[in-house]
């Protein structure tokens, strides 16, 4: 079951996340899109989605120097375990705050909204239901491990997730890791590999590309575009 | 200089009699699909009225065009590329679909389906946002024909600030009311704040032919081009979660075609051309300080194909022959910049568009006749147009920022061409004093009456087709990439796919331009040997 979970698993999400990317790009920039639904209600919209974007924004920076930078450097600049602790606790939780304040009310928009629920797949409420389960888990495991110095994964999950990028999963580090911890990971990585396959991929074309580009685009006609060519997933043709 | 060809189009306010045929062709040509039941590329807006979406033009309100920074440079009026990203998770200046209006159809199905009773089944209205019944407020055109203006043309922007600037001369009763129609297209800008604002550079000008497009696998739907546009003429489709907008309807241009709302227009109003412009005086022309200014900084943007030094500067920079030479019979050139009586829409905007209209003057020669005078002398007419019913300081908001100068001088070339050609059809000598009021020559005014008034579909739409070395390159590419025994019932034949008919990859029809030519005559030939003779 470890060797399943914590070493099969990281890779099998990976395998999905890069996969599915690639085969959007290829076969659906269509589909490509956040679908905004801001043309039907734009004043909750207005509040709810800066809140839950920069929130998890924040949340994501997050994980990431937990994870990625190795205790030995936080220690070598002074930072005591003590300190690192409340930074984290209180700074994850207010952004985790922000974040689930934020989806709160998306979610309430979304199912009191008729325009807006109707617009909603089954694909969306899946997704939902296994980003909110990710966060509200993070949350209830980080907070119920808060006590004294809290629960330091920075000696057995971060190894870990620093040895999956050698192949050489540490299996041993996480022997003894909270439950609640657990189940977040794994929600945490059903999510990372569903990125692909639902409308959270327009986290991968955040256009970074704007600040650079000069404002006014000029394109010739692509001379591939003017003969034949397979029909792609485009504008619905009428009558379908 | 850097030379450049737009297609641009020019609407003759004063024959538009507001039958919506342009707008009901573009409907259904482009946007009768899901998710784009509210949108209009082309719409036909009754002023003063409020427009669609309502209030379009109030800029301070939606944020759409251009304005000039403290240094007098150029930047987006929703703000820059970091106000941008850091706002991109909500656009608080987005119009919500009820700005618009909520699109609906009726539940015609009761009417066959009513169980008997006393009452006769109605069709209700049903909204097609989220399918339940609604109250039908608003549509593209509430406004049609100034139906509620007594309560609320007060709500157009224009009204407003022409009430600013010469209070009393709007008036709604309806003995003093006026009215015009006002079709609306894209603008497809030479400076356009939509493709500026765009984060991922899904939207581009063409090079070849100056059409503003949305790339449909490049749009990540992040609406920034909706606000960016000031005549609010990018839409989000919300069914696929992408912009679309006006294309110019460049399949047909690219083949020498009019577009759909040109060649199905009533009134032959649309005038379709070339206009050569120098890139790189644009961003020097929108920038200029004062915004009464822009229409003639705009003028000075577009390049005469007479012009020797612009033919070898076109040349070297690839634009077609052809194009050269449908450039010199532009009509749109010939209105704009050589009887200068078109006029950009909102130059204010600072994007410069190229979608230009020629003022109304119509109601002036009966309220002149009304009142016992001759309504076709020249003098007359002259002294009328400051009087006239629609106000000039009303025109001038929506076409010169303002300036009253462009609008009289293009109303007044207007009037004499009345005048002159009067003198002609009734066989009196024409008054030279008449085209020399206007600083134009008898035969300027000859030329001019034959493209407004007699407008044959020839001088209406010179279109070159996607210029000719393209052409081939269209064809030979077209041809199909099978084998050419593969014709019906032929040696080669394919057969169907490898699960049945239907199944597997299709090539699209084979139409060589040559064909499409020819078919195109054969329609529209009043006979055989005319079909022989082209």
């Amino acid at each position: 079951m470890t060797t399943l979970l914590w070493g099969v698993l990281p890779y099998v999400t990976f395998a999905l996340l890069v996969a599915g990317l690639i085969w959007r790009h290829r076969y659906d920039r269509f589909g490509w899109t956040t679908r905004s639904s801001q043309i039907y209600e734009s004043r909750l919209l207005n509040i709810a989605s800066p809140a839950f974007h920069y929130g998890i924004l924040f949340v994501l920076v997050g994980h990431l120097v937990g994870l990625f930078i190795p205790e030995t450097w936080t220690h070598s600049l002074g930072v005591s375990e003590h300190t690192y602790h409340l930074f984290s606790l209180y700074g994850g939780t207010a952004a985790g705050v922000l974040t689930v304040a934020g989806i709160v009310l998306l979610i309430y928009r979304r199912r009191t909204n008729a325009p807006v629920f109707r617009a909603t797949t089954a694909n969306d409420k899946l997704m939902y239901l296994v980003l909110v389960a990710a966060i509200v888990m993070g949350m209830v495991a980080k907070l119920s491990h808060s006590s004294g110095d809290g629960y330091d994964y920075r000696e057995s999950i971060a190894p870990w997730a620093r040895s999956l990028f050698t192949l050489q999963p540490d299996l041993d580090r996480m022997a003894g890791v909270p439950v609640l911890y657990e189940i977040h990971m794994v929600i945490g990585m059903v999510l990372i590999a569903l990125v692909p396959y639902t409308r959270l991929v327009h986290m991968f074309s955040a256009p970074v590309q704007y600040l650079f580009r000069p404002y006014v685009v000029y394109r010739s006609r692509d001379p591939r575009q003017l003969g034949p060519r397979p029909e792609r997933r485009g504008w619905e043709k009428t009558g379908s | 200089m850097r030379p450049m060809a737009q297609i641009a189009m020019v609407m003759n306010l004063d024959k538009c009699i507001g039958c919506h045929t342009c707008s009901v062709t573009c409907k259904q040509a482009w946007t009768n699909r899901r998710g784009m039941e509210y949108v209009w590329f082309n719409n036909v807006e009754t002023r003063p009225g409020q427009g669609y979406p309502r209030r379009y033009e109030d800029q301070e309100r939606w944020r759409g065009g251009w304005e000039l920074n403290r240094r007098g440079a150029l930047k987006l009026k929703a703000g820059g590329r970091f106000r941008k990203l850091a706002g991109i998770f909500s656009n608080p200046e987005l119009p919500e679909i009820k700005d618009y209006y909520e699109p609906w159809t009726y539940d015609y199905k009761n009417l066959t389906d009513a169980p008997l009773g006393d009452d006769y089944p109605v069709a209700r209205p049903v909204s097609q946002l989220d399918g339940k019944p609604m109250k039908i407020e608003w549509s593209s055109n509430w406004d049609d024909n100034l139906a509620g203006a007594p309560a609320y043309g007060d709500l157009d922007p224009m009204v407003e600030r022409t009430r600013t600037e010469a209070s009393e001369k709007v008036r709604f009763e309806f003995e003093q009311s006026f009215m015009f129609y006002l079709p609306r297209i894209c603008e497809h800008c030479l400076n356009p704040s939509c493709v500026a604002s765009c984060p991922s550079g899904a939207m581009y000008k063409r090079a070849e032919d100056g059409i503003v497009l949305v790339d449909q696998d490049r749009c990540r739907g992040w609406r920034m081009c909706v606000t960016g546009c000031p005549y609010k003429k990018v839409y989000f489709n919300h069914a696929t979660g992408k912009a679309e907008k006006c294309t110019m309807c460049y399949p047909r241009v690219e083949v020498g075609l009019p577009t759909v709302c040109s060649e199905t227009c009533v009134g032959r109003l649309r005038y379709l051309g070339v206009v050569l412009y120098d890139a790189d005086r644009v961003t020097a022309a929108a920038s200029v300080p004062r915004e009464r200014d822009l229409y003639e900084a705009q003028l000075g943007v577009f390049l005469d194909p007479e012009d020797r030094e612009v033919r070898r500067a076109c040349e070297t920079a690839g634009i077609p022959y052809d194009w050269l030479e449908a450039a010199r019979r532009s009509p749109v050139h010939a209105l704009i910049s050589k009887y200068r009586v078109a006029l950009p829409l909102h130059p204010e905007y600072r994007t410069m568009p190229m979608v230009w209209y020629i003022p109304p003057l119509s109601p002036v020669v009966d309220a002149l006749s009304e009142t016992g005078h001759d309504g076709e002398d020249a003098g007359n007419l002259f002294g009328a147009i400051d009087a006239l019913r629609i106000p000039l300081e009303y025109l001038a908001e929506l076409f010169t920022a303002g300036a009253i100068g462009p609008v009289r001088a293009s109303l007044e070339k207007l009037a004499a061409m009345r005048s002159h050609m009067r003198a002609i059809n009734l066989g009196e000598e024409p008054d030279p004093s008449v085209p020399d009021a206007v600083g134009m020559a008898a035969g300027e005014i000859e030329d001019m009456y034959r493209l407004l008034a007699v407008a044959k579909y020839e001088d209406r739409y010179v279109i070159p087709t996607a210029a000719v070395a393209d052409a081939r390159r269209l064809e030979e590419s077209a041809l199909p990439e099978g084998c050419s025994l593969d014709f019906e019932g032929g040696p080669g034949m394919g057969g169907d796919g490898p699960f049945g008919q239907d199944s597997g990859r299709k090539l699209l029809p084979l139409v060589p331009v040559e064909n499409f030519h020819m078919l195109r005559r054969r329609q529209t030939a009043d006979d055989a040997a005319e079909i022989e003779e082209t």
